[in-house]
């Protein structure tokens, strides 16, 4: 695709830019402009996805053998830091904070967010968060498992349940600022001719995602200051030697966590439509269907935490319209599958590394989402519920659904963000990489499951040793498939050829309105929009739906 | 490894039902799966970009597709949602006569389980075949979850409360027990066997006898020993109430509720009494129990209150006619 590309104009490097137009760590730490506190954002997440991933190695390093590698309380910390960092630091502020920043008011035609030194004090106190967990992690770790379910959190363990519970708070903070100034943004900031029905389905997946960060993260906020209240002051909140009741954590934790599994994907979804469209050349499929897809699925999310209970005791009945609820979720999620399958039909499909991730995103979300039917028919939960078939379950759709469609996201956004193109072979070859090691990470979990293997087990009978030693052998080309990005992406970030303002003739303010890369203010005129979103046929008509 | 399945053994009536909706399951899974594999790919490669400067023509959307693909959709999982509930609804509520009552009690990180004749074991449980076998599980601390993959059932066990788990088993064998909740550092040792023998060979297996005599008799042994028997008096009135046919019948509170005596109420009563009072009783007339008796010990003093209700006979378990809320007891 390079090859064909224009040569870019002479002197582009002078042109002022957002990266040129300051240097100095000043500039960076004290920096109001969105597209820099992205950038602050993608270096810390990137971090973290890199030491909870070490703890994946060591994780499935253990597991090569029945007997572990480590004693089993070591195990026991590796699989709950493994969690605690991807999910509170890593998936949740994935790409809302880095690519959501950066483009969201690129792609409404603003020149920043509404509230920007909201948006840098966000990333502070996701640091500041992060610096708890990592305390947490350095004095000797946790091993209370990324649910911190009580009793055992509140009054058995005896690691820094604390610290890393401190950290969790601290950090949905972050996570609670960051929706507030999106939504504002998008209410208020949009210029003159995006319309509602004009917005790019990427803007109305994060509109989306930050009602569910404002209204479920302040519930895991206050779980987590009552488990601290019962651990410290031993108030009778969740152990029942104290008066309390272990289901209500429960009950607490995941009426945030569940939505919380949709502010992690969402923001993949919202990844997802761009890339389709812009690599098929054609307006999203049924565009009023995927965007208000995205609204349905951000208010039943809130009625679906109780399917995490049908084993706990919880009232049969209640049981019930849980998991009728849990499969009306999957309905939105099957309409967006299906619009983004239809669109490529009749349109011009470019194999481009963005597009290869959008198909691992379909194949692979889809399997996830499948399984996740599994789990809300109740009788088949009874029997897999805390098995491996749940691991499998959520890594498809948060591995091979979020991580597939932020790193065709961060493909397709690199010359936006950098000025500059990634080697194409070098990213194909990862693109398949990641996909033949994640499928041989995952798909025999779901095997191990069925047959009946407890997750968060330091230790397993020998039937299940051969699935084991597959999944570790997938794993370790996973990692291989995710180490190879980071070189390339970061020696294009230097070295790559200039890009030029628009490679994959894409549309969207963002590509056609902005000077690569944007200026500190993105526009250099004023944008007007006049088409609707994904003009690719350029079709001068408004009849746009939805 | 012998031959290879994707299923586990099947040892009890409802593995080969779950089975079966599985395998529906599995089968509406791959399905979708193949056609929406095959869709992209055919796509891909049909409509694979063949100049820099195709323009595809604009297609909006399709209304009536995407009716069909949302209706459709819905209306599978409404077979998935009808089948796993009412299967659901049928493995965890026991049949309400003829059970075997076995009493486990989860503690980190081990299973101890009390047979009503009094034989106690260590993560072992021995049950005969064809027979509906019901587990009361108990934890001592933290939360557990009693899972037996070849019965294709789990149940949490959660401190505070008593929950129920019940089989029949239809296979003799020796299958594994796991701990499915995590619950500390030897969560993954927390596993043992169930051992499914015939009927006639369990009983020679019961008559082994116990040093400690039935749990009913451990059970009244502790009822002397904490003073209940002072209060509680078996024939006539007493401070308390006479406990002779309480277990299985409605009780009338101070509050004007009535509640069903079951192994959860006798368990609260004697571990926090002011939670429920029967009415015409004063509050606070009975020390609270609560951190004094071990799970174990409870269990024993539910049973030995069980037995002094002898089993209904028929007609009065149909006039128990509450279908008690079978889902938490509590």
């Amino acid at each position: 695709m390079s090859t064909t590309l224009q040569p870019p104009s002479p002197g582009i490097e002078a042109k002022a830019n957002y990266l040129n137009a300051d240097y100095g760590w000043k500039s960076w730490l004290f920096t109001t402009d969105h597209k820099r506190i992205a950038l602050l954002y993608l270096f810390s997440i990137t971090t973290f996805f890199f030491i909870g991933g070490a703890f994946a190695v060591l994780m499935r390093i253990h597991l090569l053998s029945p007997e572990g590698m480590f004693d089993n309380d070591t195990y026991n910390k590796l699989f709950t830091m493994h969690g605690i960092i991807m999910v509170f630091f890593f998936l949740v502020p994935s790409i809302p904070a880095t690519l959501g920043n950066f483009l969201i008011p690129m792609m409404i035609g603003s020149r920043d967010l509404a509230f920007p030194r909201i948006n840098l004090l966000s990333w502070y106190i996701y640091i500041f968060g992060g610096i708890f967990t990592l305390m947490a992690v350095v004095r000797g770790g946790v091993d209370t498992g990324w649910t911190f379910y009580a009793p055992f959190s509140s009054t058995y363990s005896n690691t820094h349940v604390i610290l890393a519970a401190v950290g969790v708070f601290v950090s949905g903070f972050s996570s609670i600022l960051t929706g507030l100034n999106f939504i504002v943004t998008i209410h208020k900031m949009r210029c003159p001719g995006m319309t509602w029905s004009r917005l790019p389905l990427f803007v109305w997946a994060h509109y989306a995602t930050a009602l569910i960060q404002v209204l479920g993260t302040p519930v895991i906020a206050i779980t987590l200051v009552l488990l601290g209240l019962e651990r410290i002051l031993h108030a009778g909140i969740f152990d029942p030697t104290l008066g309390g009741d272990p289901i209500l954590f429960q009950h607490l934790f995941w009426f945030y966590s569940h939505p919380a599994v949709y502010i992690m994907i969402l923001p993949g979804m919202a990844v997802m439509s761009e890339l389709v469209a812009c690599y098929s050349r054609k307006r999203i499929f049924g565009y009023g269907f995927v965007a208000f897809s995205s609204l349905g699925i951000a208010v039943l999310s809130f009625l679906v935490w109780g399917h995490h209970l049908f084993v706990s005791g919880q009232s049969m009945y209640a049981s019930m319209v849980f998991s009728f609820m849990s499969m009306a979720v999957a309905v939105p999620s099957a309409i967006k599958v299906f619009n983004w399958t239809a669109t490529m039909y009749r349109g011009s499909i470019s194999w481009d590394t963005p597009m290869l991730y959008a198909f691992g995103f379909i194949g692979l979300f889809t399997m996830g989402g499948l399984t996740g039917l599994f789990l809300a028919t109740m009788a088949i939960d009874v029997h897999v519920t805390d098995t491996y078939f749940v691991i499998a379950h959520f890594h498809y759709v948060m591995v091979g659904g979020m991580v597939m469609a932020y790193m065709g996201g961060l493909h397709f956004w690199f010359p936006k963000i950098t000025g500059r193109l990634y080697p194409e072979g070098w990213a194909k070859f990862a693109a398949l990489v990641i996909f033949v090691g994640f499928n041989l990470t995952f798909f025999p979990q779901f095997i191990l499951g069925y047959l009946g293997m407890p997750r968060r087990y330091a230790t397993y009978p020998e039937e299940f040793h051969l699935l084991n030693v597959m999944s570790t052998a997938g794993a370790s080309i996973l990692g291989v498939g995710y180490v190879i990005p980071m070189i390339y992406l970061a020696w294009a970030w230097r070295n790559g050829p200039l890009s030029p303002q628009n490679p994959w003739k894409a549309k969207g303010l963002e590509w056609e309105q902005s000077p690569t890369p944007p200026p500190t203010f993105n526009f250099d005129t004023p944008p007007i929009v006049t088409e609707p979103a994904y003009n690719y046929s350029g079709e001068v008509e408004e009849e746009a739906h939805g | 490894m012998g031959s290879f399945s994707i299923f586990p053994e099947r040892a009890s009536t409802s593995a080969g039902e779950v089975d079966a909706l599985y395998g529906f399951l599995l089968l509406v899974g791959i399905g979708m799966t193949l056609l929406i594999f095959a869709s992209v790919f055919f796509f891909a490669i049909k409509y694979r970009r063949k100049s820099d400067n195709d323009r595809p023509k604009l297609i909006h959307g399709s209304l009536p597709l995407e009716i069909t693909w949302s209706v459709i959709p819905f209306l599978v999982m409404l077979v998935m949602f009808v089948w796993g509930t009412k299967l659901y609804f049928q493995n965890y509520t026991p049949p309400r006569q003829g059970t075997l009552d076995i009493y486990v009690t989860g503690k980190q990180w081990m299973w101890k389980m009390q047979h009503p004749t009094g034989q106690r074991e260590i993560n072992e449980l021995h049950v005969p075949l064809g027979r509906p076998v019901k587990l009361i599980l108990a934890s001592e601390d933290v939360v557990h979850s009693f899972y037996i993959p070849a019965f294709r059932l789990k149940h949490d066990v959660v401190p505070g409360s008593y929950e129920t788990f019940w089989f029949e088993a239809t296979k003799l064998g020796r299958y594994r027990i796991f701990c499915a909740e995590y619950c500390g550092t030897d969560h993954s040792r927390m596993t043992g066997w169930v051992t499914v023998m015939e009927p006639a060979a369990y009983e020679s297996w019961l008559s082994g006898g116990s040093a400690s005599g039935s749990m009913a008799e451990q059970g009244e042994k502790l009822f002397q020993q904490y003073g209940c028997a002072s209060c509680h008096i078996t024939e006539a009135q007493g401070r308390g109430p006479s406990l002779r046919n309480v277990f299985g019948h409605p009780v009338v509170l101070e509050d004007g509720r009535t509640v069903m005596a079951d192994e959860a109420y006798i368990r609260e009563s004697i571990q926090n009494p002011n939670a429920k009072i029967v009415k015409g009783y004063p509050r606070d007339l009975m020390p609270v129990f609560q951190g004094q008796i071990d799970e174990e010990g409870l269990l024993q003093l539910v049973v030995y209150v069980k037995s002094l209700s002898p089993p209904a006979p028929a007609k009065s378990a149909v006039t128990a006619k509450d279908v008690s809320n079978p889902g938490r007891a509590k």
